[in-house]
């Protein structure tokens, strides 16, 4: 079975070149088949070698699926690498990804581009399961740069409107930023250690490089700006809201279960590289507790129900960079999974909502959906119950690990982490309180199908039960030092489970009883200013637009007719021109000719006897 | 056989030479072109058979009469293209038949 592990990314790039020859021709329900079936087979066929795989005893196995090319004794192999991190990650890819491609089959029936919708989500899929099975950092970058494509496709996916393509191109240009970090640091490490093969590589970073000099401090760096720009984290995070301009299920497959989670993956996969630059790692912990904090705030008063979960997406993407920062990396690979779950759950809810209302984004314009929409309801619960990290839940145990381990680290950190828990809190049911409680403000029409019900039923048992699901990771990460603090009973445990209770508390006496109006704080001065403020996502792209993009346009309308073109345009005016005088002498005259022979002749018999 | 200087032959010869440059450069009739031609080329034939004479060799004369078969063949063409052109353009006007300009 485990031989098969190269057909794994293969099978959805062949729903994707099926698709994309005969999209046109085929019929929905076959088109439904080929995109949804694929992806279906390659989780069935992940199934299967997981079982393989942790009964092995999760022995790392590598496949060589062939090579890219083979001179003389020189030969560039092309591997997938399986253990228990790329494991984990293919279960969520596969599995999480098979379910959203069911329930886009309902959501997506009456679009004209459902053919092209399922060929860029199996094009999304194959090139992600190729970044997290890659062995070499090359292939792996191949993957990185893939999934960029799938999100910039279907970001843009509804292209007719302006406002999409210019949100896909934005997604697309942010995260080439940190990708040209990630590229300069590959070439780093190729000149340095002389080879991309993550194992071999790390193994020979560990033994030649020390502890906090400055090549494993630079490498790591860099390859941190890639982790940073693909998984939206300050100060890359802007282009996440605006990637909502997708349809729904692409915001849960890519912009919240798995894409934006390849930063984390990253990092994860080459922790050593990290442990080697103490100083990267710290400033991973301390870019993922701002950035909670920040997505956090922001998500508090935002007012498009997918803003909101975008804006809680960066924010636990945050705490998984908290996590990775003080070196709890199983922590951060258990939260991308049960984040995954609740997550996905989230998006497809809030999807069954908006096509329930005419593609209404605003949430305040639902309210009292809690009976006409049940099912959706208690999704809409459970997933927020497990964002919110209240206990029992999947999102429980990730989080509660997490802020524990952050404790250790630095009681700042972990202050800072137990603020984002209550923020969490707060939105998260805030959300569901002005949505599904309160005055039935419209009917529901359209009742979502049993395509887009069973993946909710699904992903809401996930997100409910999928805390039990830890995939042993020891195999892969060190073991954290056990400082002997037993958090079980102690008062630091206490606290962090109870912040999310007392924000879901606030939530409870702003939202459903109206005890307090957030209508009325925010009418203040300072209050409203503030509101504004998080609203914007803290100006940071009324930032990037005064500091980087308006010079930039500026510049291009003032070099719109290319200086450096002048230079070849100038050689060809002068050509023509010369070219202009010789044919004017061709005047067709014989009798011209004639005398310019004469003269030319004298001229040379002339020049003959003169000299 | 030495009753005429050289030099006079050869200004005789340069004289005619310059008679038919003009004729060519300055006549608009095809057909007087082709006769200043043809007074130009017997220029050059005087010349030879003048240097002939001079150095006592035959090579003059030989020159003369290749350069008498080279006139007959171009008068031959000349005459074959300036009837083409007559019946193109109704005309011999070398100058209105400049169509191939640049």
């Amino acid at each position: 079975m485990l031989g098969l592990l190269g057909w794994v990314p293969l099978i959805p790039l062949m729903g994707f070149l099926i698709l994309v020859m005969a999209g046109d021709q085929l019929s929905r329900l076959i088109i439904s088949w080929v995109g949804a079936g694929s992806v279906a087979v390659s989780a069935l066929l992940a199934t299967l070698i997981g079982f393989e795989f942790l009964d092995g005893d999760m022995q790392p196995y590598r496949h060589i699926v062939g090579s890219w090319m083979t001179i003389d004794d020189l030969s560039v192999p092309f591997g997938f690498y399986l253990d228990a991190l790329s494991m984990t990650m293919l279960f969520v890819v596969t599995g999480v990804g098979f379910l959203i491609h069911v329930y886009s089959a309902g959501f997506m029936e009456d679009d004209p581009g459902y053919a092209r919708f399922f060929a860029y989500m199996n094009l999304f899929v194959s090139a992600m399961l190729v970044l997290v099975l890659a062995d070499n950092l090359v292939l792996l970058y191949l993957g990185w740069e893939g999934v960029g494509l799938g999100s910039y496709l279907l970001i843009g996916f509804w292209y007719d409107e302006p406002n999409n393509g210019y949100a896909a191109r934005k997604a697309f240009v942010m995260t080439r930023i940190g990708d040209t970090a990630m590229a300069l640091g590959l070439f780093l490490l190729f000149t340095q250690l002389h080879t991309l093969d993550i194992q071999s590589l790390l193994s020979l970073a560990s033994s030649q490089w020390a502890p906090g000099a400055v090549l494993p401090v630079a490498s790591a760096a860099l390859l941190l700006g890639g982790a940073v720009g693909k998984s939206a984290q300050l100060p890359l995070q802007t282009w996440l809201p605006d990637a909502m301009a997708g349809p729904t299920p692409v915001s849960a497959l890519i912009h919240a279960a798995t894409m934006v989670t390849a930063g984390v993956y990253l990092i994860a996969r080459t922790h050593p590289l990290f442990l080697l630059a103490p100083t990267v790692q710290l400033a991973v912990a301390v870019i993922g507790a701002l950035t909670l904090l920040v997505a956090g705030c922001s998500a508090l008063v935002q007012t498009d129900i997918k803003r909101i979960l975008a804006y809680s997406t960066i924010s636990q993407i945050g705490y998984m960079f908290l996590a990775l920062g003080v070196g709890a990396w199983s922590a951060a690979i258990f939260h991308l999974l049960t984040h995954a779950f609740f997550k996905a759950l989230l998006f497809l809810a809030a999807g069954s909502v908006i096509s329930c209302f005419h593609h209404e984004h605003n949430i305040f314009k639902m309210g009292g959906l809690r009976k006409a929409m049940p099912l959706t309801f208690w999704s809409f619960m459970i997933g927020s119950a497990a964002l919110a990290a209240l206990p029992l839940t999947s999102g429980y145990y990730s989080k509660h690990e997490i802020l524990l381990a952050a404790f250790d680290a630095s009681p700042v950190l972990w202050a800072v982490g137990l603020l984002g828990a209550l923020i969490t809190g707060i939105y998260s049911f805030r959300l569901i309180f002005v949505v599904f409680f309160g005055a039935q403000s419209q009917t529901v029409e359209k009742k979502p199908g049993w395509l887009m019900s069973v993946p909710l039923l699904l992903l809401a048992g996930l997100a409910l039960f999928g805390g039990m699901l830890q995939i042993p990771l020891n195999s892969v990460f060190p073991v954290l030092i056990d400082q002997g603090n037993d958090h079980t009973f102690n008062l630091v445990s206490v606290i962090t489970v109870a912040s999310p209770i007392i924000g879901l508390l606030i939530a409870v006496l702003f939202y459903l009883t109206g005890t307090f109006s957030a209508q009325r704080l925010s009418d203040g001065g300072l209050a409203g200013t503030l509101r504004q403020f998080f609203l914007s996502g803290w100006g940071m792209d009324a930032l990037y637009e005064t500091l980087l993009v308006r010079p930039f346009i500026t510049l291009s309308t003032m070099n719109k007719n290319d200086v450096v073109d002048g230079l070849y345009v100038g050689v060809a005016w002068l050509v023509r021109g010369l070219h202009r005088m010789a044919s004017a002498t061709q005047t067709g005259r014989v009798r011209w000719y004639g005398a310019s022979m004469v003269f030319g002749a004298v001229f040379i018999i002339a020049i003959g006897l003169l000299s | 056989m030495s009753g005429i200087p050289v030099e006079l032959g050869l200004l005789l010869s340069l004289v005619l030479f310059v008679l038919g440059l003009i004729g060519v450069l300055v006549r608009r009739n095809l057909i007087m072109i082709l006769m200043s031609l043809e007074v130009m080329l017997n220029a050059t034939g005087l010349a030879f058979i003048v240097a002939g004479s001079r150095w006592g060799q035959a090579d003059g004369q030989i020159m003369f009469l290749l350069i008498l078969t080279l006139a007959a063949a171009e008068v031959g063409v000349g005459l074959g293209l300036a009837l083409q052109i007559f019946h193109r353009f109704q005309t011999l006007d070398a100058d209105s038949v400049n169509e191939m300009r640049g």
